[in-house]
């Protein structure tokens, strides 16, 4: 919204700089987006006026125009304005004026130049060129009495606010509700707009009928009938006011409908009533098949939907948005049909997304839910304005159909509350003048209580914390007082997934995993390749349409982060996720289940001093899943059981804790890794937060180190190929006395039988309270060895 | 022992000098994602002020999102949040949508608990936006909740002050400013001065008496406020990150660059 402040003291006096002024709007609320001042670059721009037009001798579209400017010789400027006329007064740069480029849209300075061999000595100027608006069709014709060689700046330099309004306070789109800020905020009050006329005797009921068919979409509509009217540009004022605030002038009686609007905040619309059959208005809904030509030109075919303002046969504008063309005032209308009326706004918000592109003035602010109580403010406003400026007699009264029509409650806040919520104690005094100045009318019922009204161009004064704000934001909130949270420090609600995502991003973090963060929805192909299903979660609206499912697994937006950075990282690579995947629920929310996912492949280090580096496999990420376990206190147990889209078979695995599956590891297969073009091989670790968490330990201890001496001894054993090594480990550590065991060699060759492999283990005894002896740590050796060879026919080799 | 001290020294001096200048051996270095670090670093101000940290569903039903926080349909205010909706299934059930804030969690943390309430929510949020340089379809937002007897705006403005001066310095400029959200009255909007212009950093207010009053509580005698802010935007901030699609982009160049902030979360 444009706010001239030209137009704007009409209503109120201020003290303030403009920077202050827009500061104090701003805090309180209407927010200042931009100050722009029209004529701070007129310094070299006057007035001037067309003294005579000649063609120009060497091109068919210049003219030489001979500009008096008030100096002693008038100038000869070379002109390509097609509207340039003798006699019209006009801007006129001096050479060294600084106008904007019509072009580059920049600022340059005006140079004395030849133009097809004759001299220019200045500029007849368009909107463009000083910067008031986009328009460079021709030149900016003036109608003033200034003195010729007067400043521009002096006739047309103001300066406007552009403020945008928060969603509940339309009347900060109108002139009016943006004075009674500054009263409020400067102490000051408003001087309201005259809206008395005189009245013929004949009721306006006589000429036209109002009938709303959907109360809903209208709770009310109000009509004045003006006969008699001349339609004529409307006066300076009106123009400059409405160019200052960014409208065109028309005539003078849509210019009263715009100035009001503007003023107000209050859409209004004149009809030339000769063209309504019968005279009357009915409000409907839109007939199957109805066509309505706006004023723009544009032919609307409507749908039931929309909401019409009709007479006794045909739709004749579209709702609060746009009037039509056949009913427009023309310059012989001499009867009117003024319409001020209120529209709701959802019903308005749909057919402007139907039929315009980013809505008109009117519904922009219909959309913001006015007041039905504004309109007959609004409307015998605009008839005294069309009666002062185009002459003619309003019919007697106002044909209000107002079925919308509820008792608004008065609103009472006690003085208490206001202390409560802001820790401040305003006097009664400030706390009436505030609301005063603000148009929101008040009396004050002694010890505690003050009962307001909520005012017409307001709908968001409902309860007693709705006055608190006015109070609050008129005081100036960095006014309040600041102070620490008292009270007692409430007990956790402890979530332990969360807790534990957050230990997996540390564990690891620390194992060099850098962590990613990847959007929620993928295709639906992706997931079906990645997770052998696709059934999940569909977006009615997806940014991207080719994903427009809720992802069902890390994997798609993984794979493809990993591949993005092989690109760009040498050596390894090795990225995680934590995040939430979305199962579908027929008939209610998804189940989010927290997941993690692990990607590592490429080389383990790069290449340094030219040694070679190692490709990471299997292990690698095997080893994280290990480390992991570790810093979690937990023991994952592997199965080489695994069915999975991604994973190769033989080379991957469940992951479990006590015999539950939380996950898989393995080597992601070929194809997939072409589908995500993912180069070489990579492996994955995918784990369940939410399977996981319950499976966590609470009864974890640490122990102390022994102070007693360890035993180490090493075991060589000979076992088929196919047993598991793992198995063989975990059978010596079963033994009371062994302290870890860790395997350090597999052999498989010559020395021992076919189908057989040797592994060597280092076995570590030790006790918790004594030194172990020799004999103690030969008899636990006999014990696992008898164990192995009853379990998996090992074999013991002579070392 | 002087004999055999000297057998060392001159052991130590035997072997050839290395070249130093050598690259070393280096320890491949993880990181936590930057949102992570910035929503850590976040939290854990909070914490410090006795702050719970709980999280709630992305995927919400629209009642939560907009109705109960006093946005009907139809209502202007909707036009604050576009919204990206779940598919209708056709069998009539509430309509689902991807949460545009994480408020909701306001009213689905009091249906649980009782005063005093005092926490916070961090949560990845969804908007239907074109995206840009500062605009991004996929954010994430920490929501705060604090409900006790008698609280006022002076310990909204005393609270968020704190967390401003944790994260962005001692120093601070600070200022409130009036701004509208349905489900606080009074309403307001907390900017910093950062490097010499005014940012917005935070929506705030005080808990509309509805919303307490929804909960079954006396609105007269609880009172409270609530705030929500993006970390994206605190990350872009602290970090002078220029472009918001980096985040999700996951270049590992750009996830390195946070490196040199390891252990300021």
């Amino acid at each position: 919204m444009d706010v001239p402040l030209k137009w704007l003291a009409q209503y109120v006096d201020w003290d303030l700089s403009v920077e202050e002024l827009a500061h104090r709007l701003s805090m309180a609320g209407a927010e200042v987006e931009s100050i722009k001042r029209s004529g701070g670059n007129w310094d070299q721009v006057v007035i001037g006026r067309v003294a005579a037009v000649e063609q120009h001798p060497n091109a068919d579209r210049l003219r030489l125009a001979t500009v008096d400017y008030g100096a002693d010789e008038p100038l000869q400027v070379v002109c390509g304005a097609p509207n340039l006329a003798e006699g019209q007064t006009i801007a006129f740069a001096q050479v060294g004026a600084q106008l904007i480029d019509p072009n580059t849209r920049e600022l340059r300075k005006l140079r004395k130049g030849k133009i097809r061999g004759v001299t220019s000595l200045g500029m007849v100027c368009s909107e463009r060129e000083l910067g008031l608006s986009d328009e460079h069709e021709g030149i900016l014709e003036l109608s003033t009495d200034a003195a010729l060689g007067t400043p521009l700046a002096d006739v047309l330099g103001d300066v406007v606010l552009d403020v945008k309004p928060t969603p509940n306070r339309p009347d900060h789109f109108s002139i009016l509700g943006i004075a009674r800020e500054v009263a409020a905020l400067t102490g000051g009050s408003v001087r309201e707009p005259s809206s008395s006329y005189q009245e013929s005797e004949t009721p306006a009921e006589h000429r036209t009928s109002v009938t709303i068919e959907d109360a809903e979409g209208c709770p009310r509509y109000t009509a004045i009938v003006i006969e008699g009217v001349t339609v004529r540009p409307s006066p300076q004022w009106m123009q400059d006011a409405l160019t200052s605030a960014g409208m065109r002038p028309i005539n003078n009686i849509v210019d009263v409908t715009n100035y009001v609007m503007l003023e107000w905040g209050q859409p209004l619309h004149a009809f030339d009533h000769e063209i309504l059959r019968e005279g009357r208005i009915v409000v409907r809904r839109a007939r199957t098949g109805e066509h309505l030509e706006l004023l723009d030109g544009s032919e609307l075919k409507l749908e039931p939907d929309d909401l019409v303002i009709a007479d006794a046969e045909r739709a004749v504008a579209l709702a609060g948005i746009m009037g039509g063309a056949e009913s427009e005032i023309s310059d012989s209308t001499t009867t009117i049909l003024l319409e001020t009326a209120n529209f709701q706004e959802a019903s308005i918000r749909r057919s402007r997304a139907r039929h315009t592109e980013g809505g008109t003035e009117a519904s922009r602010r219909f959309e913001k839910s006015l007041n039905p109580d504004l309109a007959e403010l609004a409307a015998r406003r605009a008839a005294a304005l069309i009666i002062e400026t185009a002459g003619g007699n309003a019919l007697a009264g106002i044909v209000d159909t107002y079925p919308g029509k509820t008792h608004s409650p008065q609103v009472v806040v006690t003085q208490r509350r206001i202390e409560q919520i802001l820790s401040v104690q305003p006097s009664v005094e400030d706390v009436r003048g505030i609301l005063a100045a603000l148009g929101i009318s008040n009396r004050w019922l002694p010890p505690d209580r003050y009962a307001v009204s909520c005012p017409p161009w307001r709908s968001d004064i409902a309860v007693a914390d709705d006055v608190v704000e006015e109070i609050g934001r008129i005081l100036g909130y960095d006014n309040l007082p600041s102070a620490p949270l008292p009270g007692a420090v409430p007990d956790p609600d402890m979530d332990p997934e969360r807790v534990l995502g957050e230990r997996i991003r540390d564990v690891l973090t620390s194992l060099g995993l850098r962590e990613i963060i990847t959007y929620v929805t993928v295709g639906e192909e992706e997931l079906a390749s990645t997770t052998g299903s696709s059934d999940s979660v569909r977006l009615r609206n997806p940014m991207n349409a080719a994903r427009d499912r809720m992802r069902t697994s890390l994997r798609p937006m993984g794979l493809r982060t990993f591949a993005l950075n092989q690109r760009e990282s040498r050596g390894g690579l090795g990225l995680y996720e934590v995040g939430k995947t979305f199962g579908s629920n027929p008939g209610r929310q998804p189940t989010e289940e927290r997941m993690a996912l692990v990607l590592v492949g490429g080389e383990s280090l790069a290449s340094v001093h030219g040694e070679p580096g190692r490709s990471l496999d299997f292990y690698d990420a095997k080893g994280v899943l290990e480390q992991l376990g570790a810093g979690l206190g937990v023991e994952f147990g592997l199965s080489a059981e695994v069915k999975d889209p991604v994973l190769v078979r033989g080379q991957s695995a469940t992951v479990s804790v006590r015999g539950k599956q939380v996950g898989v590891l393995g080597k992601v297969s070929q194809s997939v890794a072409a589908e995500f073009e993912v180069q070489g091989d990579a492996f994955a670790l995918e784990l369940s937060i939410a399977k996981l968490a319950p499976l966590m330990r609470e009864d974890v201890s640490v122990s102390s180190p022994s102070v007693y001496p360890s035993a180490v001894e090493d075991l060589a054993l000979i076992v088929d190929s196919e047993t598991p090594a793992g198995d063989l480990a975990a059978a010596i550590a079963g033994n009371g006395l062994v302290e870890s065991v860790e395997l350090f060699d597999i052999y498989t060759g010559d020395q021992i039988p076919a189908g057989s492999k040797s592994l060597a283990f280092r076995v570590f005894y030790r006790s918790p309270d004594r030194t172990l002896t020799d004999r103690d740590a030969e008899k636990a050796r006999r014990g696992i060895v008898r164990r192995l060879e009853s379990q998996f026919g090992a074999i013991l080799r002579d070392s | 022992m002087s004999a055999r001290r000297a057998e060392l020294l001159a052991a130590d001096s035997d072997g050839p000098a290395l070249d130093v200048t050598l690259p070393g051996r280096r320890p491949p270095l993880g990181s936590l994602h930057p949102i992570t670090l910035t929503r850590r670093m976040m939290e854990r101000t909070f914490r410090d002020m006795g702050f719970d940290v709980v999280e709630g569903p992305d995927v919400e039903l629209e009642e939560y999102n907009f109705d109960r926080l006093r946005i009907p349909a139809g209502h202007p205010a909707r036009d604050m949040w576009d919204t990206i909706w779940v598919s209708d299934d056709g069998s009539g059930d509430p309509r689902q949508l991807l949460r545009t804030h994480t408020s909701p969690m306001q009213i689905r943390y009091l249906e649980r608990r009782q005063p005093p309430i005092r926490v916070i929510v961090p949560g990845t949020c969804y908007r239907y936006e074109a995206t840009d340089a500062t605009h991004e379809w996929m954010l994430t937002q920490i929501e705060g909740l604090v409900i006790d007897e008698d609280l006022s705006f002076a310990h909204l403005k005393g609270t968020l002050e704190a967390f401003v001066r944790r994260v962005f310095g001692a120093d601070i400029e600070t200022r409130f400013r009036c701004d509208y959200f349905p489900f606080v009255e009074p309403g307001a909007e907390l900017g910093v001065r950062w490097q010499g212009d005014w940012l917005e950093v935070l929506g705030c207010g005080m808990v509309h008496p509805e919303i307490i009053a929804d909960a079954g509580l006396d609105p007269d005698r609880y009172t409270g406020f609530a705030f929500g802010m993006g970390v994206e935007r605190v990350a872009m901030l602290r970090y002078g990150v220029r472009d918001i699609r980096h985040f999700y982009r996951n270049d590992i160049r750009f996830l390195r660059e946070f490196d040199q902030f390891r252990g300021t979360a």
